[in-house]
């Protein structure tokens, strides 16, 4: 490792296959300080100008903003704030031009300036040294950063690594040509980078910081070296100027002789790399909690009469920059954000600047050509010879053209920086960067359908095994239930002995309160009511309730029983001819019936002989209040009315106990079944019982109704 | 106001195929001119007949298969394609066989596969080809150096002996081989192997007249012409070295093997550096991009096997040159070597750049 790092004090740095020695016009701007420009009347500031995901927009319609204050939050780890750039107010929240190839419109917080230029309260972090990482990454974060190099990478995502750092590289390469927007943030503000850098080094950990810079840029690396000082060990790395040696790649090869391995990223072997404006933008989010609202762009290009970098608040349409720069432009003027190798062409001056936006180039027809037409590949091999990824560049547009995606992707095409060095050499005019993006995308699609297909396939068969799975299951219980069923055939013989028991016990007390009542009717004798009705009607229902039992052991529903219908039936004529019978009836025995049915179900055989004593009771005095009845008729008729409902709600008490019999005699069965089988299979009885009981519910009300319908 | 739309990058060489073609012309002229100084003029007539023959032919295929005809012509490729075929034909063969060869060569192997870029084989070499078999005593009939034959010839003599077979004196072009001993000549190669095949040793053989007093007279000058011609497309970066030098250097290895373990029956390596179409196949033909390999890796081992074919031929095989073939036979491998030197990408650990 010493032998490395005595490399890189040495200068002695290595090389990446490949390159360009393109042009590189930096001198058009590199001479001009950074010029500000006077705010535009409208700012544009898109909520999403980094790689994540969008923060909520905290801002309404109307309201006042001062600068600073954020628009949308950064709550989740992948959120980066955006600030407004000036005071003023939210004119709109609506979808704009976007700075990117698509031009595709995106989500902009419309910012009409008030010129007031007022800041929202900042707490700087002077000591920022002593605040721990995860206050610096919050407040980038909060602060807005994000990579200010091209990709807009969250800063805080990149510097919270846990893996072990042993390079933070600054890539203050600007190999692009043209652009020298980060050569005058070096030689402006070299103190704040390395302010910056100081922050990185002290989140990542890193134990060496190498900033490197290309030797075309003479002032920038003299400012640097003289912030560095000595007592910091920052290594100033001068490099060769080559094309694309700013690459992330290229430059971690140029620097350390490593290569970051196959879809990894640097800190897989160790290395963070930030830009330099990235390392600016730093120093000002922690130390003076400025967040990043403005940036350095160098407007550039022979249409362009005036170039010079100039700081752009976030959100300025391009249009406002060109208005200073004193842009004139020529026949099919193309307008490029970015350099001359890597940018993008804009359909319209209204796009706003950006945080990755580092350069209008607004070139004449003589210094960058318009593309000639495409003539055939002569193989002549000078991309691969250029190709900083070693690919083969000549072979991949052939297979592009094919749209043969395999073969591409053995060809590594993913590995393919874009960096447009291939095209640049291409004497046969091929755009072969715009082949290559349009079969990545292309790829992209196929294999997001193949994923979605293989989902709807995993899907399908998921379901395919629940469904099967779900009629084994089912077999298996039928399975059980008929075995349990078998092993439980004893045990109801017992309890069909249980419940003769019960039965004759009932109808003996019965016959005891029947003949007590008798008794007490001794003068009325001749005058007794029909109780065979009402024994036919118990008859009935007891037939009922073993019919619930029986289907509830065959697993049949109870009302899909005809038997248990005409049982029913019979139950129900049975009870109206109990009513008809008695005429009247008095509420104690209401009372008491009603007090009984809401006893315990463990009493209900005791109950059942109390009903049945209470019901002769009933009839007794009923019977008495007959012979009351000849001393004023015009007494009983209001009576009647009432007396009928209480008859009904007695009716259905009575068959509420019953079905609580049933209810329990199921329960009893249950505790027999539970040896054998499941233990939930009780409360799916119980729901039995209580449906059985409701439908016995109901048809004591329709009971009710028929014999009221038949009194009317 | 809207803007041009255009993909990056916006920035390009400029350089051409166009360029790159008339480059690769241009540095052939020296070899050209050495050639017609020591065999004739018949050379740059053959030159003239092939360039009209190929550009007609080129301009009638693309008319025939509606594509655009004039950038075409102007890429220069089978003006380049033409002027191949004119140098590397016998100075005073008929004119027809220029004809036949280039028509061949554009309309058959060039144009009948797509045209520039996707032809497999190198057009020139497999028009001389078809004309080597087809017309073997046309073709196989080189002038011996105008410093050793009986009668000289003006450039008069050229158009008349190529295009009616005698010259304006009236001497046939066989007539023409005798030299002043009355003897019929060929090249040093041809030469050589008509001796070894009498049993001669090398050393007997290269007392003939058309050896010279270096390695095979005339010849020697026309090869480092072309080696010139070669070494400045080297610095143009018009073709790059691993071609040029793979085939020379096994070229080279093979001879000075032969000559080391049969010194009587071989020619030594540099009497194969400096005879035939050594240089000019070495830098012009095995160069050409389109039929050859394109990995750096691929390339030496292209150029390493025509190397090895043309020791082969010239030594065992039926013909005394053999760069077309051996050219011919390696565009044939050009796809498996492609496949196989595929070289490493960023970030692939060794061994696994698939």
């Amino acid at each position: 490792m010493e032998t490395l790092l005595e490399r890189i004090q040495q200068g002695h740095f290595w090389d990446f296959p490949g390159g360009i020695h393109p042009p590189t016009r930096k001198e058009l701007t590199s001479q001009h300080p950074i010029a500000e420009v006077p705010l535009p009347p409208v700012l544009y500031v898109p909520i999403k100008q980094h790689i994540g995901t969008i923060g909520q927009i905290l801002v309404s319609k109307g309201e006042h903003v001062k600068k600073g204050q954020a628009l949308t939050n950064g709550l989740n780890h992948l959120d980066v704030a955006v600030h407004a750039p000036t005071s003023g107010v939210v004119q709109e929240i609506k979808e704009h031009i976007s700075a990117h190839p698509s031009a595709l419109p995106e989500l902009c917080i419309c910012i009409q300036p008030d010129g007031l230029d007022e800041w929202r309260e900042r707490e700087p972090w002077a000591d920022y040294l002593n605040y721990s990482k995860e206050q610096l990454l919050r407040r980038l974060q909060l602060n807005g950063v994000a990579g200010l190099g091209g990709a807009g990478f969250p800063t805080h995502i990149k510097s919270a690594t846990n893996a072990e750092i042993e390079f933070l590289i600054i890539n203050a390469v600007e190999c692009e040509p043209y652009i020298t927007a980060d050569d005058l943030l070096m030689q402006e503000y070299p103190e704040a980078i390395i302010q910056g850098i100081e922050i990185l080094q002290h989140m990542t950990g890193a134990k060496h910081v190498l900033i490197g810079i290309e030797d075309d840029k003479p002032l920038a690396v003299t400012a640097i070296k003289a912030a560095v000082g000595v007592e910091r060990g920052f290594h100033v790395c001068e490099l060769p100027t080559q094309y694309p040696s700013g690459g992330e790649k290229q430059l971690v090869q140029i620097l350390t002789g490593r290569e970051v391995p196959k879809g990894g990223i640097p800190a897989d072997i160790g290395i963070v790399m930030q830009n330099v404006g990235t390392a600016y933008a730093v120093s000002r989010a922690i130390v003076a909690d400025q967040p990043l609202i403005h940036r350095v762009v160098t407007m550039t290009g022979e249409s362009i009469h005036q170039p010079k970098n100039v700081w752009a608040l976030l959100g300025t349409p391009v249009s406002h920059l060109l208005d200073h720069v004193d842009f004139r432009p020529g026949l099919n003027q193309r307008l490029i954000m970015g350099g001359p190798m890597m940018g993008f062409t804009l359909p319209s001056p209204d796009v706003p600047i950006t945080k990755i936006s580092n350069c209008i180039l607004a070139p004449s027809n003589q210094e960058l050509p318009p593309e000639s037409p495409e003539m055939p590949c002569i193989r002549c091999g000078e991309c691969a010879i250029v190709c900083p990824a070693t690919l083969l560049p000549q072979q991949l547009q052939w297979y592009a053209k094919a749209k043969d995606y395999e073969k591409l992707e053995s060809y590594n095409l993913a590995d393919c920086i874009e960096c447009g060095a291939c095209s640049y050499v291409c004497p046969s005019d091929i755009p072969l960067v715009q082949y290559y993006r349009v079969a990545k995308a292309e790829i992209k699609t196929q294999q997001q359908e193949k994923q979605k297909a293989e989902q709807a396939k995993l899907r399908f068969e998921a379901r395919k095994a629940r469904l099967e799975r779900d009629k084994q299951e089912r077999l298996e219980k039928q399975r059980k239930a008929s075995e349990a069923r078998q092993s439980t055939s004893e045990d109801s013989n017992k309890i069909e002995a249980a419940i003769s028991r019960v039965k004759e016990s009932a109808t003996d007390k019965v016959a005891a309160a029947i003949a007590r009542a008798k008794a007490k009717r001794q003068p009325t004798e001749d005058e007794s009511p029909d109780n065979s009705e009402v024994i036919a009607a118990r008859e009935a229902r007891k037939q009922q309730a073993r019919d619930y039992k029986e289907s509830k052991q065959t697993g049949t529903e109870p009302e899909s029983s005809p038997t248990d219908k005409k049982a029913a039936v019979a139950a129900a004529i049975a009870r109206a001819k109990a009513k008809k019978a008695k005429l009247a009836e008095q509420s104690e025995a209401t009372e008491q019936s009603k007090d009984n049915s809401s006893e315990n179900a463990s009493e209900q055989d005791d109950r059942k002989a109390k009903i049945a004593a209470a019901i002769a009771r009933a009839k007794a005095k009923k019977a008495q209040q007959e012979d009351a009845e000849s001393l004023g008729e015009e007494n009983v008729e209001p009576k009647s009315n009432a007396t009928d409902d209480k008859k009904a709600k007695v009716a259905a008490a009575i068959e509420r106990a019953k079905t609580k019999k049933a209810a329990k005699e199921a329960e009893a069965n249950a505790q027999g079944e539970a040896e054998t089988q499941a233990s939930d299979l009780s409360p799916e009885e119980e729901r039995k019982a209580k449906i059985a009981a409701a439908v016995a519910r109901a048809k004591a009300k329709k009971a009710q109704k028929d014999n009221d319908q038949g009194k009317n | 106001m809207t803007f041009k739309i255009a993909s990056s990058p916006h920035l390009h060489i400029r350089r051409s195929t166009h360029d790159i073609m008339q480059l690769v012309i241009l540095a052939c002229i020296p070899g050209i001119l050495v050639q017609a100084f020591f065999f004739g003029w018949g050379n740059l007539v053959h030159i003239a007949i092939a360039i009209v023959t190929a550009l007609m032919a080129e301009a009638l295929i693309l008319h025939l298969r509606s594509r655009p005809i004039k950038p075409v012509l102007m890429d220069f490729s089978a003006l380049l394609t033409a002027v191949l075929i004119g140098t590397s034909v016998p100075t005073f063969a008929p004119w027809w066989i220029t004809v036949i060869g280039t028509g061949f060569a554009i309309l058959v192997v060039k144009q009948l596969y797509g045209g520039l870029g996707f032809n497999l084989f190198n057009p020139a070499m497999a028009g001389y080809v078809l004309l080597l078999i087809s017309f073997p005593v046309e073709m196989t009939a080189w002038l011996p150096p105008q410093s050793i034959v009986h009668h000289q010839v003006n450039i008069g003599d050229a158009f008349a002996a190529i295009f009616t077979g005698y010259t304006l004196d009236g001497y046939s072009v066989a007539q023409l081989r005798t030299t002043i001993d009355g003897m019929t000549m060929a090249t040093p190669l041809d030469t050589l192997k008509t001796g070894f095949t009498l049993g001669l040793t090398s050393d007997e053989i290269t007392t003939n007249p058309v050896f010279g007093s270096w390695y095979a007279l005339g010849w020697e000058w026309v090869n480092l012409a072309y080696l010139a011609g070669g070494l400045f497309l080297l610095k143009m970066n018009v073709i790059r070295w691993q071609i040029p030098i793979a085939t020379l250097g096994s070229l080279f290895l093979m001879g000075l093997l032969g000559y080391m373990i049969l010194p009587d029956s071989s020619a030594g390596p540099l009497f194969h550096m400096l005879t035939g179409a050594t240089m000019l196949g070495a830098f012009f033909i095995a160069t050409d991009p389109v039929s050859a390999s394109t990995t750096n890796l691929g390339r030496l081992i292209y150029g390493a096997f025509i190397g090895l074919m043309v020791f082969v031929i010239r030594t065992w095989g039926g013909y005394p040159d053999a760069f077309a073939f051996a050219v011919l036979l390696a565009n044939m491998c050009v796809p498996l070597i492609d496949y196989y030197t595929r070289p490493r990408t960023y970030g692939y650990s060794q061994g696994s750049s698939s």
